[in-house]
């Protein structure tokens, strides 16, 4: 094994990065010893991601210092990267599905003889360094038919195949089992006794106060701390992740949760990953959060429950109607409502006006005589732009020349226009600057007090306990529990949101 | 149990459904017409797939990059008008270049062919990873410019339009001779088809730019992140297929034996259809050379065999129609994601 005294083969000191209306890094530091597994923590969004992008080169610092093996290193991109010997396997692996293994991992520099590329020395390349690993695929294989935790192990081969000297693990194990989070293990300490150092960013706890031998936490783009992880526990990690003050104002609560609307029992989805057996009922006027980290299959709960997932089981009824969403069609007939989490892929129409972001999902009521009343649709968007406090200088403006607030007001106010009693909100909040948050947040908690229910998913859990009425916590697919906002703490959702990873 | 059997039952059909098709098809014909089963009539569908064939095999890599490539058969028009051009008989009164009063080497035609058909692949390639337009849209634009580029070059006769005739006997004999095996003739053009595919086979498979072009079009932002050039990419392929077409255009002159403005029509269209039944995915990244040959002679095996068993002619379009719509719907079946 090698030394842990020996030298800091990745510092980065002082690191900033701001997006406009964000400041997504703030003074960032981390600092990675040679044969070491480093763990790096901290809720979403607290800045691990943005910390990665600017030491891959994706995203450009705008100040701090970043050295490679006491060089300083400013990497143009992830195969520069690479190439320096600093590799990372996404959450999101990115891979040409529709080719082997071994041309996945040897693309962009495939082995030549004679000119003409050489499977022949590709496979035996590639079939010695699974053989030093213990990975035991076939480099034939197209890797689109592998399961998802040999396509990671693949991830790290390649790395292994660029001689990589620091390597960057996102969430390896949260689609993995038990005795492939084993396989993974020993492959980590395989390369940390070569040498390797590893940045092990995780949120399941046990696993990393197992595998690491040092922690950095980090919170709202901020440093907060390195320890050696056999001085930490599971609570006083989750007390530096959570540790902040509630600097977020929120408006406040005029509604008042009513008489029974929606009952889910044992919902479950058909195509995994998704939601497992999840039973909650929901009231008129009530605001009922979501809470779970990245990979809790909240959204697959949201999809389900519209009818966009399949699901395997369950019941879902509407004051006590036995209620079969099929499709968006029927969901949205039986009153109720989708807000997708990405709202430029799938909820804005960015290159086409308002009026038609307005009125679409509502556009069978326009038809009179099998053609569309202008009229009604300039008087429904009106309302829209004038109730939700749109600000756009006409109604034929494109949608994407719109803040992202006030696209999100857009697609809000287009559910509206259907008249929902359920309303699925999944991220409402994200990417919009805080002044317009505020104005959602009035927004969401005006239509409860109007009487609809809410179903609101957020990462961000000041949010949660500031507007929700009750909170469920997914966890693993399931639901870990469910807190009434009024007494939880961002510590026990936390330990929820633990509780199945 | 019993799932899983048919579960492996069905993803053999998937894999295999072509060949099926193909077997199907072929049983079908014999049954009707047991005379249709001859070495000869193997070696003309095979010689009448060729050019198509090799026009396919330059349209497939474009289709391999989820792009399409719709001024395949007009290139191939405009190509085919200058190397027939250069090869009418010299004895010919109204040949086009009266001044050509001895026989050009054969090779000439061929490479000028070639440098036409190169240039109007740029135009793709450019439109396509500069312009960063969908292949398409530039293909379309493409496709009319070398038809307006056909139609001039052929009024320009001394004696207006008329069809480029006439052509050289030598030229008509490399392109539409045959060896004699005794048992049947083996057309020179199922030979030239053969070396294609051949040659292509290894660009698909064993160099960096065909490995490279399966990478961009099965994830293009993947590819680039593993450094790979892909404008340089898109180009290197296109102009391979610029030869491909300009080789399919010297010998489809030769084996049609006249060059009009009509020449050409269409053409793309079965080169695309030929791609698409031989399982090169409209999803990119995905195809294989021997399916393209097999989509290519599916084609040509159904045309002959209803041309064969006399089938009205406007049926004919019909039941081509279905049979790709069938094989489409068969080949999405493998990749459609499941939610």
């Amino acid at each position: 094994m090698v030394s842990k005294t020996a030298g800091y083969i990745l510092e980065m000191n002082g690191i900033d990065k701001s997006f406009p209306g964000v400041k997504a890094l703030d003074q960032a530091s981390l600092r990675l010893k040679a044969g070491t597994v480093h763990a790096l923590m901290g809720e979403n969004g607290a800045g691990k991601s943005t910390l990665m992008k600017c030491l891959f080169g994706i995203y450009r610092a705008d100040g701090g210092e970043i050295s490679v093996m006491g060089k300083p290193a400013r990497f143009g991109g992830p195969r520069e990267a690479m190439e320096g010997g600093v590799s990372m396997v996404h959450q999101e692996l990115n891979q040409v599905l529709k080719r082997s293994v071994m041309e996945n991992i040897w693309l962009g520099r495939f082995p030549k003889r004679f000119g003409f590329v050489s499977h022949k020395i590709m496979y035996e390349r590639t079939a010695s360094i699974f053989a030093d690993l213990g990975i035991n695929v076939n480099p034939r294989m197209i890797i689109g038919r592998l399961s998802v935790s040999q396509r990671q192990m693949v991830e790290i081969a390649k790395a292994v195949s660029y001689n990589a000297k620091i390597l960057v693990l996102d969430e390896p194990t949260s689609s993995l089992t038990n005795d492939e989070v084993e396989h993974l293990f020993t492959i980590i300490n395989k390369l940390r006794s070569n040498g390797v150092g590893i940045i092990y960013i995780s949120h399941r706890m046990e696993e990393i106060l197992k595998i690491s031998d040092e922690v950095t936490i980090m919170r709202d783009g901020r440093w907060i701390g390195t320890e050696a992880a056999s001085d930490l526990t599971v609570d006083k990690i989750i007390k530096m992740m959570v540790g902040r003050d509630l600097t977020q104002r929120f408006p406040p609560k005029t509604n008042k949760p009513g008489a029974e609307l929606l009952e889910v029992e044992s919902l479950t989805g058909l195509y995994m990953p998704t939601c497992r057996d999840v039973t909650f009922t929901l009231r008129r006027g009530e605001i009922l959060g979501v809470a779970g980290l990245v990979g809790s299959r909240r959204t697959e709960l949201l999809e389900t429950i519209f009818g966009i997932a399949h699901r395997s089981g369950g019941v879902i009824r509407k004051e006590g109607r036995h209620i079969v969403n099929k499709n968006s069609a029927d969901a949205i007939k039986n009153g109720f409502a989708m807000l997708t989490e990405e709202r430029r892929a799938t909820g804005i129409f960015s290159m086409l006006d308002i009026t038609f972001n307005s009125v679409i999902a509502n556009i069978k009521n326009y038809a009179a005589h099998g053609l569309l009343a202008g009229g009604r649709m300039y008087t429904d968007t009106k309302w829209v732009i004038d109730s939700m406090k749109v600000k756009t200088p006409s109604q034929k403006t494109h949608i994407r020349d719109l803040s992202g607030g006030n696209q999100q007001k857009v697609v809000i106010g287009r559910w509206l226009l259907t008249n929902p009693d359920v309303l699925l909100l999944d991220e409402p909040t994200r990417g919009i600057d805080v002044g317009a948050k505020a104005e959602i947040y009035q927004l969401i908690i005006n239509l409860a007090a109007e009487g609809k229910g809410i179903i609101m998913v957020s990462s961000e859990m000041p949010e949660l306990i500031g507007i929700s009425d009750r909170i469920a916590v997914m966890s693993g697919g399931r639901f870990a529990g469910i807190l009434d906002a009024s007494d939880a703490t961002q510590e026990e959702i936390m330990r929820l949101a633990a509780l199945y990873v | 149990m019993a799932d899983t059997e048919s579960a492996k039952w069905k993803e053999w059909f998937l894999n295999y459904s072509l060949y099926v098709i193909l077997g199907v098809l072929i049983i079908a014909v014999v049954v009707k017409e047991p005379s249709f089963l001859s070495f000869n009539n193997f070696s003309k569908i095979m010689a009448q797939a060729s050019t198509r064939g090799i026009l396919a095999l330059g349209v497939a890599g474009m289709i391999v990059y989820t792009g399409t490539d719709l001024s395949a058969g007009r290139i191939l028009g405009c190509a085919a008008a200058v190397s027939a051009s250069l090869l009418q008989s010299v004895t010919y009164a109204s040949r086009m270049y009266p001044n050509i009063t001895e026989p050009l080497p054969m090779i000439v035609p061929l490479i000028l062919a070639i440098i036409v058909s190169m240039m109007f692949c740029c135009i793709n390639a450019f439109g396509i990873s500069i312009l960063k337009m969908h292949a398409f849209i530039i293909s379309l634009g493409t496709q009319l410019i070398a038809y307006g580029t056909l139609c001039l070059y052929i009024d320009s006769q001394k004696n207006g339009a008329q069809p480029l005739a006439s052509l050289d006997p030598r030229y008509i004999g490399i392109v539409n001779g045959h060896f004699d095996l005794g048992f049947m003739q083996l057309p020179y053009l199922v030979i030239y088809l053969v070396i294609c595919s051949a040659f292509m086979w290894v660009i698909w498979n064993k160099t960096t730019t065909g490995k490279n072009m399966f990478a961009i079009g099965g994830n293009a932002e993947a590819a680039a992140v593993s450094g790979v050039n892909v404008t340089k990419n898109i180009f290197c392929v296109y102009l391979i297929a610029g030869v491909l077409y300009g080789i399919a255009a010297f010998l489809e002159a030769g084996r049609v034996q006249s060059v009009t403005t009509a020449t050409g029509l269409n053409y793309d269209l079965d080169a695309i259809s030929g791609c698409v039944i031989g399982g090169v995915s409209f999803t990119g990244g995905v195809g294989t050379i021997p399916g393209v040959l097999i989509g290519v002679i599916i084609l040509q095996v159904i045309n002959y065999s209803l041309y064969y068993l006399n089938v009205n002619a406007y049926y004919q379009y019909i039941i081509k129609g279905l049979i790709i719509i069938v094989a489409v719907a068969i080949d999405v079946r493998k990749y459609i994601a499941k939610k």
